[in-house]
């Protein structure tokens, strides 16, 4: 920094932008594709397809669209958190109406060759908000109560309708990664445990509003032998499918639970047990370490970052790619119940991969432009 | 205006520790998912390893090939063929419903059979198939095999079904197999059994020689994936076939004795009756016809409800095997047993004489005699040829119920043969406390009268009878029945055994020179113009005849029903009677009379008159029996290219 002057440092330079993207990032992200690369691969008993090209190719196309959104100046996003906002919210109301008349669970809308998860856009969309919320508040008004009902709506419209869906796996991480923004934006320790407790009292109304699907879910994670061969068999067997797998796995494309189809949504929800029961202990803790290190990189992105509305951007995203991660893998090996979530880049599917790499776009923004002066308007 | 940083270190502060915080817990939390996997994949690997192997590999038992069972000439009996079957597997029945709903679609299955399936398939571990239908034609096994991608665990399987070539021929001898019961089941812990496409014995040979015939199991390892499909085979250890027999049973000769029966009923309104021809050396059954016989194939392809009723319906019980199991009063051919036992006991002699006046008066009761015009002075020879009651009432009467059941003992009546056929009767040997536990009467002179012509209490089965004659034509030796000529492992040689000449059974201890005036006087039924069955004389048409062909012989006339006074007084005839209650005809023989080597008992259900009916048959079929004997002929086994 050459400038001496008051306030704010100069406009950097094109260069100078590419040189702050996280390169390293890039990489660890790349190579957890590459595995669920792999494991598609081995899914589909070693074929390319119909999955680990396609996967490939999505995530080469979702590399672009991140690094496109990692070079947009946040004022962008500040400005855009509201319209992003609203209009998630509409497209949960048409995905809602759409399922009600379809009969059953709906979760994306068809526009043309591309189906859209609107719950996907709402992860990123409730992050942008809250974040720009926090920004324009001092720690003082961030403390008070009645400045954190606005965000509890803001959290609590999008769950109320994924609910509806339904989906508890993408409720619970909207929640969830809401809460862990308000908490490191400063709401005062007693009003989460307040919430903790309220939360604790609505679980009976919560159960009544649960599908039968649903609480045989839970019922069947409470205690998984209750029917072993009923909802039971995906826990279970995704359970003999990873402790099978030993220290250092069945070898690629030898893993026998998935290849013969004992495990359900081997390709989606239960990449990671496919992908462990080959790769074995060994292999599922270097996939948990670069995940690992994609969180490390997001907490000294936003510690660095300048701006408060970078540091929470950078650290919502944060925390729901641990979510994604967590929830899915204490999933699929039985810490969690059975709700649907699936593993970030490794996972088949395309709504995820994208919102998930538009997401880590933000973030790498923010290390990008973390140095930027932005409006603390409302 | 636009406000910048204002309190921001301060809220970074805060951001700083409390994002610490958060990514402390995290971290934490990825902690645990490595010490879940630690748990999972080190602590309790072991066992999940081999819950995947359980998975993943499923044992199959393979069924032998059963034994194959020939006669002593070598001509197939029973056999196997290729039976196409639809099989259908899956995990404790889950979602199978589908599945039998499309295999109802393209079998047409039915109800009952798609619930036993369901039933099946629920109570099975491990995808144990169950079979869905078997004798599958080819259009079936094409729409099937057309089908397939829509019917996950199903698939076409080759097994085997029991085939007899000469179904009704040898029914009775042979039997057939069918599913496992409960009962096979008893005792038996050979795995085989719980196949469900495994078949059983259930009568006749396949009965009593099923553990020799099954064979042993052997096994497949294969890898099967989810919804139980065969991936690959891993091992496959062949089983080992059941062993091929070859039984005492002439076809050609039972074939001959079986149309001999049919054609001398051709009149009559149902066809029954038995022929047994046994070997009086070795015992070797040659032919035992129970007419009518049933057709084993329908069991073995699964008998339907109708034909299962049709079967136990008719009044000539086709599924009951007469020879063994059907039991007669033996009627006039017992009288070669009361003779020998008089003549042993000592109550009468050859010299002894005793007259027939037409009847004998026991107390105000009259025992006739057949001859109403009463034989006169008989002695032993002539009390056999002509038959006469009046000389057995008295005979009987002389040697004591006790003595004639010493001696018929010894004849082998009143017990279970050695043949080993499942469902032979004892038939019954009435004695002293036999009568008093079954009726609590004491037994009473009139009894030892009616026992005296084979009548009253005792019975006796087809199979005693030519028991009784070979005994008594081999010299008073205890020669037993036997099917069994031969028994081999599937690759070894079946071949008969060398013919042997003297028999290795052990001696009755009975006077020869007795048994030489019983068998006179069977002679004399033959060959004396007095003989109850001299029309059967060999060269009665003077046609010459070998004399190595010369028979003896004992006809029998067996009362169903008791002649009344009053019939008698009317002179009702036996033809004026319905079919079930006329006379059975009864006919012992053996041959050739210088050199005995066969005897032959012919029982005609209902024949009315033993001579008449039976006897033709009897001489018949004994003549083709000395005309087959070995040593008449070059070797007749042919060594069958399909051992």
């Amino acid at each position: 920094m050459t400038s001496l002057s008051l306030g704010a440092p100069a406009a950097i330079g094109f260069g100078e932008k590419i040189w702050r993207i996280n390169w390293g990032l890039v990489l660890v992200l790349t190579l957890i594709a590459g595995i669920g690369s792999v494991a598609l691969y081995s899914a589909a008993g070693g074929h390319f397809e119909p999955w680990a090209a396609k996967h490939a190719m999505r995530y080469g196309i979702a590399l672009g669209l991140m690094l496109v959104v990692a070079l947009v100046h946040p004022k962008v996003w500040l400005s855009l958190a509201w319209p992003l906002y609203i209009a998630s919210l509409l497209l949960l109301v048409a995905v809602d109406i759409a399922g009600k008349i379809g009969m059953g669970a709906q979760r994306w809308l068809v526009v043309g060759p591309m189906q859209i998860q609107p719950s996907e856009i709402a992860k990123v969309a409730v992050i942008l908000v809250l974040a720009r919320y926090y920004h324009g508040l001092n720690r003082e008004q961030a403390g008070r109560f009645l400045y954190t009902l606005p965000p509890l709506v803001v959290i609590l419209a999008p769950v109320g309708l994924v609910m509806v869906q339904p989906d508890l796996g993408t409720a619970m991480m909207v929640m969830l990664g809401g809460a862990a923004l308000l908490f490191v934006a400063g709401v005062r320790l007693w009003m989460f445990l307040g919430a903790a407790v309220c939360a604790i009292g609505c679980l009976p109304i919560a159960w009544s509003f649960m599908h039968e699907y649903q609480r045989k879910r839970v019922l069947t994670f409470l205690d998984p032998d209750r029917d072993p061969l009923g909802a039971g068999y995906h826990i279970t067997q995704s359970k003999i499918a990873i402790g099978s797998g030993g220290l250092f796995g069945k070898g690629f494309l030898h893993g026998t639970q998935s290849s013969l189809n004992f495990l359900p949504e081997k390709q989606t929800d239960f990449i990671f047990t496919t992908f462990v029961e080959e790769w074995g202990m060994v292999g599922a803790c270097v996939l948990l370490a670069l995940f690992a290190l994609v969180l490390i990189w997001g907490f000294s992105i936003a510690l660095r970052s300048q701006h408060h509305f970078g540091r929470l951007v950078a650290l919502g995203v944060t925390a729901m790619m641990f979510l994604y991660v967590f929830i899915n893998t204490a999933m699929v090996m039985g810490l969690l119940p059975v709700v649907g979530v699936p593993l970030p880049l490794v996972s088949n599917g395309g709504t995820a991969m994208v919102s998930v790499m538009f997401a880590c776009g933000l973030m790498v923004g923010v290390n990008v432009y973390r140095d930027a002066q932005l409006p603390l308007a409302r | 205006m636009i406000r910048f940083r204002k309190g921001d270190g301060e809220r970074s502060g805060l951001f700083t520790r409390r994002a610490l915080l958060l990514g402390g817990t995290q971290l934490t939390l990825m902690s645990a998912l490595a010490g879940r996997l630690y748990q999972l994949q080190i602590l309790e690997s072991q066992r999940f390893s081999t819950l995947a192997e359980e998975n993943r590999v499923n044992v199959r038992l393979l069924a032998p090939a059963r034994g194959l069972i020939f006669d002593r000439t070598g001509q197939p009996l029973a056999i196997n063929r290729n039976n196409f079957r639809v099989m259908l597997a899956s995990d404790r029945g889950r979602g199978v419903e589908v599945v039998i709903e499309r295999l109802d679609q393209i079998l047409s299955l039915g109800e009952a059979d798609k619930g036993r399936l369901l039933r099946e398939l629920r109570r099975s571990r491990n995808f144990q198939p169950a079979v869905v239908r078997e004798n599958l034609g080819w259009e079936e096994v094409s729409r099937i095999e057309f089908n397939a991608p829509d019917l996950p665990g199903v698939f076409i399987d080759i097994g085997q079904t029991r085939d007899y070539p000469d179904g009704d021929l040898t029914s009775h001898i042979v039997g057939y197999t069918g599913r496992v019961s409960d009962d096979d089941l008893a005792g038996r812990d050979d795995p085989l059994l719980q196949l469900p496409t495994m078949r059983f014995g259930k009568k006749g040979v396949e009965r009593s020689l099923e553990d020799d015939l099954r064979g042993k199991a052997g096994a497949v390892q294969v890898e099967v994936n989810a919804v139980g499909r065969i991936v690959r085979e891993l091992d496959r250890t062949e089983g080992q076939p059941g062993d091929n027999v070859l039984l005492t049973i002439d076809l050609d000769l039972q074939r001959f004795a079986n149309d001999r029966l049919q054609a001398q009923q051709a009149n009559s309104e149902h066809k029954s009756g038995t022929v047994v021809v046994m070997d009086i050396v070795t015992g070797d059954i040659l032919a035992m016809v129970s007419e009518p016989g049933f057709d084993p194939n329908v069991f073995a392809r699964g008998i339907t409800q109708t034909e299962w009723k049709e079967l136990l319906d008719d009044p000539a019980h086709p599924l009951n095997n007469k020879a063994i199991a059907g039991v007669y009063p033996p009627g006039s051919t017992y009288k070669v047993a009361v003779a020998l036992a008089a003549l042993e006991s000592g109550a009468i002699d050859a010299g002894t004489i005793l007259s027939c006046p037409g009847f004998i008066e026991l107390g105000d009761i009259k025992f006739h005699c057949w001859w109403k015009g009463g034989h006169g002075g008989l002695n032993v020879v002539g009390g056999i040829s002509n038959s006469c009651d009046c000389f057995f009432y008295q005979a009987a009467q002389r040697t004591g119920v006790d003595k004639i059941g010493e001696m018929a003992a010894k004849l082998g009546f009143g017990q279970v043969s050695a043949l080993g056929l499942p469902g032979e009767s004892p038939g019954n040997q009435p004695s002293r406390s036999w009568k008093q536990d079954k009726y609590n009467v004491p037994w009473q002179q009139g009894d030892t009268f009616n026992l005296g012509i084979g009548q009253g209490y005792m019975t006796a089965t087809p199979l005693q009878l030519a028991i009784m004659t070979s005994r008594i034509a081999n010299g008073g030796y205890n020669v037993q029945p036997n099917l069994l000529l031969a028994k081999a492992a599937p690759r070894e040689e079946l071949a008969p055994p060398s013919p042997r000449l003297k028999t290795s059974a052990s001696s009755l201890r009975i006077d020869p020179r007795h048994i030489a005036l019983v068998r006179e006087g069977m002679n004399q039924v033959i060959n004396s113009p007095s003989g109850t069955a001299a029309q059967l004389r060999l060269d009665a048409d003077n046609k010459p005849i070998d004399p190595a062909f010369h028979f003896a012989a004992k006809t029998g006339t067996a009362q169903v029903k008791r002649i009344t006074e009053r019939e008698r007084a009317m002179g009702i005839t036996q033809e004026q009677l319905p079919w079930h209650l006329r006379h059975h005809a009864l006919f012992v023989c053996f041959g050739p009379i210088d050199n005995p080597r066969y005897a032959c008992s012919v029982v005609v259900e209902h024949g009315m008159a033993g001579g008449a009916t039976a006897g033709p048959i009897g001489r018949d079929v004994l003549l083709e029996t000395m005309k087959r004997d070995p040593s008449r002929r070059v070797d007749r086994f042919r060594k069958t290219a399909s051992l």
